[in-house]
């Protein structure tokens, strides 16, 4: 094993590292890589420049490729460009059925209103909290239990994982649409 | 998932809906799977049939939701509940609207405000889920790479728990003790012979659980010892490898190849 002498060298590590990965791999543990010989602002630069080379449709070689390079809340991931991933899709035929309004409408108060105990959710909903709807969140590690809330009874308070930001292909909580834009015409009040 | 707009009731679609909130029993059960609950049938109410929350006649809707309740004590007696809640809660809004304002509580809130804010918060939230819903995921619309590639671990030098494998030890013991002959003989054993075993046992099967190399054939106590022995003797020369990945988990034995 030597070291790596040059840019090209660095980023070809890197580039093998991220596409061996099962997870996206974050800053620190691409810093593993070069076993402290590596700078973090260097590192960033290093995966700009990499975006960047996968990014470019008309390389010189011809050959377009098929992978960008994305950064998600636990860090970088290499993934299918957008246009492939539908077909991908069909080499799975046990697709996810679609989740029921129960189950998204409590994720959505999740992720907006997190810490949220079921109490919350209820409140919010306006019907009580299936366990099973909890239970499939908590199964695909979307949620999870961050706390109690110092009230009789000490109700556990979820929040969304950063498995639910990677799955999403987000960064952080702030990448979800604000939640003003959902706010409706205000119901009048007559009389 | 879908956001019904309409309802349809044994493939009839409902043109109007009753302005007393009055749902036919025999459509309930629609209700109670079209709806999401109380706010969200109200919302419908309100935002699709302008329904003003003051109209209400509160009392034919009493009598009705009590009809509900008889009926649903055979199944989903918990949904009737946060209906019955909220028609309660109606009931209270319109009283308090009747009920004449005492001058000097002029600058009361409306008692409608927290139920509207309630109703458009949920409204919000439920574009929020379809929003969620509708965002590429990983799976279907995002496909992430992965190269194979072995990931090993680094074998890092076993720490061996003496305790612990004293524990198994007696553990062996004690096994072989339901399974004791009572013959008395005596047999010269070999330490190295027995080493010999294991390794070939390890070479053949790479990695072996601890437990496995003490056979029902080895049921005699010294050849239990002579085998234990040749374990340690074994680690000691540093032939094999004894690892264990937790305090009370398995132990394992591999060739040191």
């Amino acid at each position: 094993m030597i070291e790596p002498t040059n840019i090209t060298e660095m980023k070809q590590i890197i580039e093998a590292a991220l596409l061996t990965s099962p997870q996206p791999l974050s800053l620190d543990d691409m810093l593993k890589l070069f076993a402290g010989r590596m700078e973090r602002t260097t590192l960033r630069m290093l995966l700009d420049e990499l975006k960047t080379d996968w990014n470019n449709e008309s390389a010189a070689d011809n050959t377009a490729k098929t992978l960008e390079l994305v950064q998600v809340a636990s860090g970088y991931r290499f993934q299918a460009k957008p246009q492939f991933a539908a077909f991908i899709a069909r080499l799975s035929p046990e697709r996810q059925s679609k989740y029921s309004r129960a189950v998204m409408e409590t994720l959505a108060i999740i992720a907006y209103r997190q810490p949220v105990t079921r109490g919350d959710i209820e409140q919010i909903r306006g019907v009580a909290v299936n366990p099973n709807t909890m239970r499939q969140l908590i199964e695909r590690d979307w949620i999870d239990v961050v706390g109690q809330r110092e009230v009789p009874g000490r109700p556990s308070l979820y929040a969304t994982t950063k498995h639910f930001l990677d799955d999403l292909n987000l960064r952080s909580l702030a990448e979800l649409p604000p939640f003003e834009d959902f706010a409706q015409t205000e119901i009048p009040l007559e009389g | 998932m879908q956001f019904t707009s309409e309802i349809k009731i044994k493939g009839e679609l409902l043109s109007h809906l009753p302005q007393d909130l009055y749902i036919p029993p025999d459509a309930l059960e629609v209700y109670f799977e079209t709806f999401e609950g109380p706010l969200d049938l109200l919302l419908y109410l309100i935002r699709k049939h302008n329904l003003d929350i003051l109209d209400i006649p509160m009392a034919a809707l009493t009598t009705q939701y009590m009809t509900y309740v008889d009926k649903m004590k055979a199944f989903k007696l918990e949904l009737a509940a946060d209906y019955l809640l909220m028609s309660a809660m109606l009931i209270e809004i319109k009283s308090r609207m009747l009920l004449p304002k005492p001058a000097e509580v002029a600058e009361e809130d409306d008692p409608r405000a927290e139920l509207v804010r309630r109703l458009m918060e949920y409204e919000a939230i439920k574009l929020a889920a379809q929003r969620i819903d509708a965002m590429p995921v990983v799976g279907e619309e995002i496909q992430v790479a992965a190269a194979y590639y072995q990931h090993i671990a680094e074998v890092k030098p076993i720490e061996v728990n003496l305790d612990e494998l004293l524990e198994a030890w007696k553990n062996v013991l004690k096994r072989a003790k339901i399974n004791q002959h009572h013959k008395v003989g005596r047999s010269e054993l070999s330490v190295r012979e027995h080493m010999s075993i294991i390794l070939r046992r390890l070479k053949a099967d790479g990695l072996v659980e601890f437990s496995q190399l003490f056979t029902h054939d080895l049921d005699a106590i010294p050849k239990l010892v002579v085998h234990f022995l040749a374990i340690l003797e074994l680690a000691k020369e540093g032939l094999i490898q004894i690892t264990q990945q937790a305090p009370f988990s398995p132990i394992y034995l591999q060739t040191n190849a």
